[in-house]
């Protein structure tokens, strides 16, 4: 007899195919695991309405299951609450940092013009020294950012709140 | 309440995204410089995500089995019914900044108040979208204020976009017996309360941008209605050429 546990741990095993350092679990779309007699229903949320990777991460999910045996999935979609950084594990943002990609940092609040923008750390160097290239970056989820020391170009995982 | 007149309003917020996005996208490889090119595609990208949510839901409150894709792909362009600001060329950077702003400056206090609608999915979708739109109106505020008071020539392109784009901003706020039966409902704020938030937010910016509002300007309408300037039909035929000539393809 399977449980949500067990589910939960198996899912820790599909990763965000543009994140490939994430699963799905550290970044925090698998919102619910219910288990009913044979079926298996997963509910997942969106990082961003756009994110073209939410498609693929219902298909390997999908085939994550099947691969251990279960066929009865449903995969539902859920939009509230909405996804924001907050629901990256702290193990997510630990990963992304070994990775190359700087985590997400408290940021003062969208509505404020030419706000300095957040002080990011190099997850090369550790120097806070940076600065932003561009608030929009290689994927909906990140920003561009550049190392001042050691000149590394790096992504940032940027604050959605 | 009737289910027909949320289906309508939902087509209007949903062709919004659609084709707003959808002429983003044609600056893809374009844009001026390669910040900006990621830019405008990434709020493109945001705007068919926001699309994709409310045409399935569109289509689910329709209950006649067409889901987004259908309906994005597979009406006629009098079926379409997002606001006639939004299907207007690209032109130059400036005109696209402007066009972004102005309807930014709309949809961040809409998808604020939605987020109380009395209709949850409807709420669900705001909630997530804003959070997003957030992000595209400080990146075209900040742009109109670098442009507008910028350099002379910045200056003067800009002011020329908001002289030519001004006058399809009244068709933002007007209402008619959809609006008015939701909001009459609690699935819809006024949008009048709207109106003067939007207006607060394009003044400051423009003041701060040393822009100003052209007055005795011609007003147009008729999106709401499925009336569509002479560019709809040349998005509509890129858009939807790949459903109509291989129907019901995927990929
Ligand atoms: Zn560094």
């Amino acid at each position: 007899m399977v449980t949500t546990d067990q589910i939960f741990q198996w899912l820790e095993e599909v990763s965000d195919p543009e994140v490939p350092v994430l699963s799905v679990i550290d970044l925090g779309v698998v919102r619910d695991v219910q288990i009913e007699g044979t079926k298996v229903f997963v509910t997942i949320t969106p990082t961003y309405s756009g994110c073209p990777a939410m498609q693929v991460m219902e298909d390997d999910i999908r085939s994550k299951l099947q691969e251990k045996g279960i066929s009865d999935i449903h995969i539902n979609t859920t939009l509230s609450p909405a996804w924001t950084t907050d629901w990256l594990s702290e193990k997510g943002k630990f990963k992304l940092r070994e990775y190359g990609i700087a985590p997400p940092v408290n940021e003062v609040d969208k509505s404020v013009l030419f706000a300095a923008p957040p002080i990011v750390a190099c997850p090369k160097c550790q120097s806070q020294n940076t600065r932003m290239v561009s608030q929009f970056g290689s994927t909906a989820c990140k920003a561009h950012y550049q190392c001042n020391e050691c000149l590394e170009p790096f992504d940032y995982f940027k604050c959605l709140k | 309440m009737n289910n027909e007149a949320l289906f309508r309003y939902l087509l209007r917020l949903g062709d919004d995204s659609l084709i707003l996005g959808q002429r983003l996208g044609e600056w893809c490889g374009h844009g001026p410089i390669l910040e900006e090119d990621i830019a405008l595609t990434n709020i493109a990208l945001d705007l068919i995500g926001q699309a994709t949510s409310i045409l399935n839901y569109a289509g689910e409150v329709e209950g006649k089995g067409r889901d987004g894709d259908k309906l994005a792909f597979l009406r006629f362009e009098h079926e379409y019914t997002n606001l006639l600001l939004l299907e207007q060329p690209n032109g130059d950077f400036g005109d696209t900044i402007m066009r972004q702003f102005l309807f930014d400056a709309f949809r961040k206090p809409l998808f604020e108040q939605l987020i109380h609608s009395g209709d949850k999915q409807l709420s669900a979708i705001a909630e997530k979208s804003l959070k997003e739109t957030k992000y595209h109106l400080r990146h075209t505020s900040e742009w109109i204020i670098r442009l507008g008071d910028g350099t002379e020539e910045s200056h003067q392109r800009i002011q020329k976009s908001l002289d030519n784009l001004w006058r399809y901003t009244d068709e933002i706020f007007m209402t008619d017996s959809v609006d008015e039966e939701l909001t009459k409902n609690g699935i819809l704020p006024d949008l009048s309360s709207i109106r003067s938030i939007w207006e607060e937010t394009v003044k400051s910016v423009f003041a701060e941008a040393t822009i100003t509002i052209p007055t005795n300007n011609w007003k147009f309408e008729g999106g709401r209605r499925g009336r569509h300037s002479e560019h709809m039909g040349y998005i509509l035929s890129d858009l939807q050429y790949m459903q109509r000539a291989y129907p019901n393809m995927e990929w």
